[in-house]
């Protein structure tokens, strides 16, 4: 016999290959045509839109839906590239129940917004469906462009900047561009190997050229090296570094970042290679800490735990992902926060001390409690790691002004790294294309 | 991409969408937000002759026919022309025309049936630069009670004579409006051609009464508990003036004298169909009334998606391109032999083509144990109706039957050859094919 969920430690293969394929397909499987033209229907055209406005690259919602509502489903996908380049993957991945479709006219009237992420999916898988780029290149220009970090900030003003005709040179530390396309997004959002599907799609335009496996600050690849080797740079290395608990025996095997377990799960070739615990606990409270619980009950953990130190309201992931996360079986633990983790070479338990949200801050309460567990993610937050000396910062992150302007001349940040903003894919893209702009206006 | 200039007259616009005269053309304000957004042109709202403007109701002017979900399926107004002074929409159209010279404008008149009448406006407009007049005679209430709009339309005779006069006194080129509130389209639209028309637009609007107050007892829209018939528009109308557009088109009288197409244009292929039926370009009113000035931008990327797609390079080449294709009733082809099918896996069985065949039509469909549909080919007369109430797309489908089948409806053999009713052994006057 196989391993089961009940079989205990940390193995693979607890469940069989059809129910891990199943577990990790399409979470909303993609429209049809006519449940499209359906959903498009219900749009109301709402003159200076509200969801227009709640989408961080102002995606014209109302035009693009009244194209797929009159059978050009390619025209509304050259509206969303417009604004969007990544709108395929942030169909996929927005929190829309917090951005477009939280202001639908119809989600404030009725409970019941019109599906805009899953109509933007349907209109670029269609245009991308046909192989089919909707951009040229301007004349070029004859500027240098370096762009350090491949995720959705650098593609996005990578794409913009080579529309624009200038040639750019984008430089990722790991060996595939994407990002957290490619190593972070749950697996059951972005499925088929879309991420990469999309870079590819992306660089059609030209003039852009990826060198991975170039990190900046190794090999000396250096900021003050780029800047003087080319017209502008930016930056979009996102959040490297991952915070830690900060609770005792946190060294203990089988604790890890949920990151990387992520990381892990999104590169495995074979699903059924993926060792994960019987009872797993994750602390957070975030889109990454869902996500890691998520996808550890579908690899088939008994028993997923998601801790968090405040209430439901204060989570950062929304309230829709977290009733996805308790429809998949996770089991979520509010004001609670681990004291000790408990185990002889490798995390048996994990200590916890109840927490109450007073007008001094977070206190515990002196009450505690264990969870058995024998497998331990944290994702208490990334924070940005290896920023190139002689930036200023600001709360940790690297300081900006206007569109994405940095503190040292001819070189631009965004995305994750880079203050203000959410950490969310959209307003990377959206960061990303707006500096790119800057650049090319100073630029020409 | 395609491209959307539009030449109507000598007229040139960025594209063949028009604003029709109506509120959205009403005034300057109005105009200059309409080109911004990107209208290739518009027609002003209707003139009238000069003197104490024109007086509207102070209540409602609009009656509504509504699909479940409130989308607007027709709209019908009682509003006149222009209530604002003849001066002013002078001086504004004057004003916006060269601010826009790449944008048509067109100044659209209703004066009485009175060559002095004509003859005194005409210079006026002709001074502001305005690319041409289209003379409104379809507004089929209020106005027509006094003689203009649809009274004019609605006699051959006037209309010649009033274009005549426009032609005499207007050099530039002159559209004549007709009304659909007419058993023939046809006689107009050759009395605006004698009268020296350079073009017809079509249609105004139709009389009608969208819907009656069945506690005040009185037709919407009440105007203080009684109501009049107002003019219909909005995509319900759409399938006549498709027919009217057609049938001057191909009317030998009437073949080419350029068409601008209006009626229920609400997207790129209400557009496309209008031109391909034979109008040079189209006006829109009620889309725009209902959702604002932004929907010409789906129409314009969908026309252009759809010209791309279909290799037309300019708006020319798509004008008129099914006009061969429209026939009369007695050219169709009776050899041609369908028979429904239906799609099991697609089937959902709710049974309405079942209700349908049976109770109104053929009875050609079969329901079998577990709700299982099946067409009786020696019964299924190729209606389409079962097609039609289908709620699934693509479920029925009609299969042609191939030359040398049978045809179980009639035993026959399925004859290779076209052949239609003008030869027909049942028909009386049919003359044998030689
Ligand atoms: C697990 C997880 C799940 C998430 N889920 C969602 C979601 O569902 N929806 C959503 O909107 N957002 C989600 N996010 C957030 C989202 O992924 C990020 O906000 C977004 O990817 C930020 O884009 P970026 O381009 O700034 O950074 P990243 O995507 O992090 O890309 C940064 C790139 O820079 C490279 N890099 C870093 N340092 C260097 C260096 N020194 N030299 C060269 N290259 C370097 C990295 O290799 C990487 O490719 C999630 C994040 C995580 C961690
Ligand atoms: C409120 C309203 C006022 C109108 N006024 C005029 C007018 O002054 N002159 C005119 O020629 N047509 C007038 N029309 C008719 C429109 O120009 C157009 O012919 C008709 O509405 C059909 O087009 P549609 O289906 O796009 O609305 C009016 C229509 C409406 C709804
Ligand atoms: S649209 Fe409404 S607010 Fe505007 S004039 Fe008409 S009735 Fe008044």
């Amino acid at each position: 016999m196989g391993n089961s969920p009940f079989t205990p430690g940390v193995v693979s293969a607890r469940l069989p290959a059809e129910a891990l394929a199943e577990n990790f397909g399409d979470l909303h499987a993609p429209y049809t045509a006519h449940e499209a033209h359906v959903a498009a229907d219900r749009c109301y055209f709402c003159y200076d839109a509200p969801c227009m406005e709640a989408c961080p690259t102002t995606i014209d919602i109302p035009l693009f839906i009244r194209q797929i509502a009159t059978g050009t489903p390619e025209a509304a996908a050259k509206t969303i590239f417009d604004q969007n380049i990544l709108g395929g993957m942030c169909a996929r991945v927005c929190p829309v129940e917090q951005l477009c479709e939280e202001v639908c006219v119809r989600e404030v009237a009725e409970g019941k917004p019109v599906e805009i992420g899953r109509l933007q999916r349907y209109a670029t898988d269609t245009l991308m469906a046909k192989n089919a780029h909707p951009f040229e290149r301007a004349a070029p220009t004859g500027k240098r462009i370096a762009v350090v970090g491949a995720g959705p900030a650098g593609l996005a003003c990578a794409h913009r900047l080579a529309m624009k005709g200038h040639s750019v040179t984008v430089f990722d530390a790991r060996p595939k561009a994407g990002g957290l396309n490619e190593y972070g997004i749950a697996s059951y959002k972005t499925v088929d190997d879309f991420a990469q599907k999309e870079v590819d799609w992306l660089l059609r335009i030209g003039g852009i050229e990826v060198q991975t496996g170039r990190a900046l600050g190794e090999g000396g690849l250096t900021l003050d090296a780029l800047a003087a080797d080319h017209d502008a740079v930016f930056l979009g290395i996102g959040l490297g570094g991952v915070n830690a608990l900060g609770a005792e025996g946190e060294e203990t095997g089988n604790v890890a970042d949920a990151v990387d377990f992520i990381e892990d799960l999104r590169q495995a070739r074979d699903l059924a290679t993926l060792p994960v615990g019987r009872d797993v606990v994750v602390i957070g409270g975030g889109m990454t800490a869902i996500d890691a619980a998520v996808q550890s009950k579908l690899l088939g953990a008994q028993n997923v735990t998601l801790v968090y130190r405040r209430g439901r309201d204060r989570m950062s992931a929304s309230e829709y992902e977290q009733d996805l996360a308790a429809s998949k079986g996770v089991h979520i633990v509010h004001h609670a926060m681990p004291v000790r983790v408990i185990g002889n070479g490798a995390v048996r338990e994990v200590e916890f001390e109840y927490t109450s949200d007073g007008p001094n801050g977070l206190e515990p309460t002196g009450e505690t409690f264990r969870l058995r567990a024998d497998q331990l993610l944290r994702a208490i937050g990334q924070r940005l790691e290896g920023a190139p000396d002689g930036l200023t910062l600001e709360g940790g992150k690297i300081a900006v002004s206007g569109a994405g302007r940095t503190s040292m001349p001819n070189v631009w940040a965004g995305g994750d790294c880079a203050a203000g903003g959410d950490d969310l894919t959209v307003t990377a893209v959206a960061e990303g294309r707006d500096a790119a702009e800057d650049i090319h206006a100073q630029l020409s | 991409m395609a491209d959307l200039t539009s030449d109507f007259l000598g007229i040139r616009s960025p594209n063949p969408f028009w604003l029709a005269s109506a509120p959205p053309t009403d005034k300057e304000y109005n105009v200059r937000r309409a080109f911004e957004a990107g209208w290739g042109g518009v027609v002003w709202k209707t003139l009238g002759s000069e003197g104490p403007p024109i007086v509207n109701v102070n209540g409602p002017r609009y009656g509504v026919l509504y699909g479940a979900d409130r989308q607007l399926l027709g709209l019908n107004n009682i509003e006149l022309i222009t209530d604002r002074p003849l001066e002013v929409n002078l001086e504004e159209m004057a004003r916006v025309k060269a601010d826009y010279p790449d944008r048509a404008l067109i100044a659209s008149i209703m004066v009485p049936c009175e060559e002095e009448a004509w003859k005194a406006i005409l210079p006026r407009v002709e001074e502001t630069g305005a690319d041409g007049i289209e003379l409104n005679f379809g507004c089929p209430h209020g106005m027509s009670e006094r003689g203009m709009g649809s009274a004019v339309g609605q006699v051959p005779e006037y209309i010649e004579m009033v274009t005549r006069w426009c032609k005499k006194y207007y050099s530039r080129p002159v559209i004549v409006k007709l009304t659909p509130n007419i058993t023939d389209i046809r006689k107009p639209a050759a009395a605006a051609k004698n009268g020296g028309a350079d073009a017809v637009s079509l249609i105004n609007t139709i009389n009608s009464i969208t819907a009656v107050d069945l506690d005040d007892l009185a037709p919407e829209p009440k105007i203080d508990g009684k109501g009049s018939h107002g003019g219909y528009c909005g995509p319900a109308v759409k399938p006549i003036a498709l027919s009217m557009v057609s049938e001057i088109a191909r009317d030998p009288e009437t073949a080419g004298l350029p068409i601008s197409g209006i009626g229920g244009v609400t997207t790129w292929r209400d557009a496309a169909e209008f031109l391909v039926l034979g109008a040079g370009n189209v006006q829109v009113c009620t889309a725009a009334m209902t959702y604002g000035f932004k929907i010409v931008e789906e129409m314009i990327s969908g026309l252009s998606q759809w010209m791309d797609e279909k290799g037309y390079a300019s708006v020319d080449e798509v004008v008129g391109c099914a006009v061969p294709n429209v026939t009369d009733w007695k050219h169709l082809n009776l050899n041609y032999i369908t028979k429904a099918r239906i799609d099991q896996d697609l089937c959902i069985k709710c049974g309405r083509c079942f209700a349908a065949c049976e109770d109104t039509s053929h009875q050609a469909i079969a329901m079998n144990p577990g709700r299982v549909f099946e067409v009786k080919d020696d019964e299924c007369v190729a209606c389409n109706l079962c097609v039609n109430v289908c709620p699934v797309e693509d479920c029925i489908t009609m299969v042609r039957l191939e030359a040398g089948e049978i045809d179980e409806r009639t035993g026959k053999v399925v004859e290779p050859d076209y052949a239609n009713w003008t030869t027909h052994p049942n028909n009386p006057a049919a003359t044998a094919a030689e």
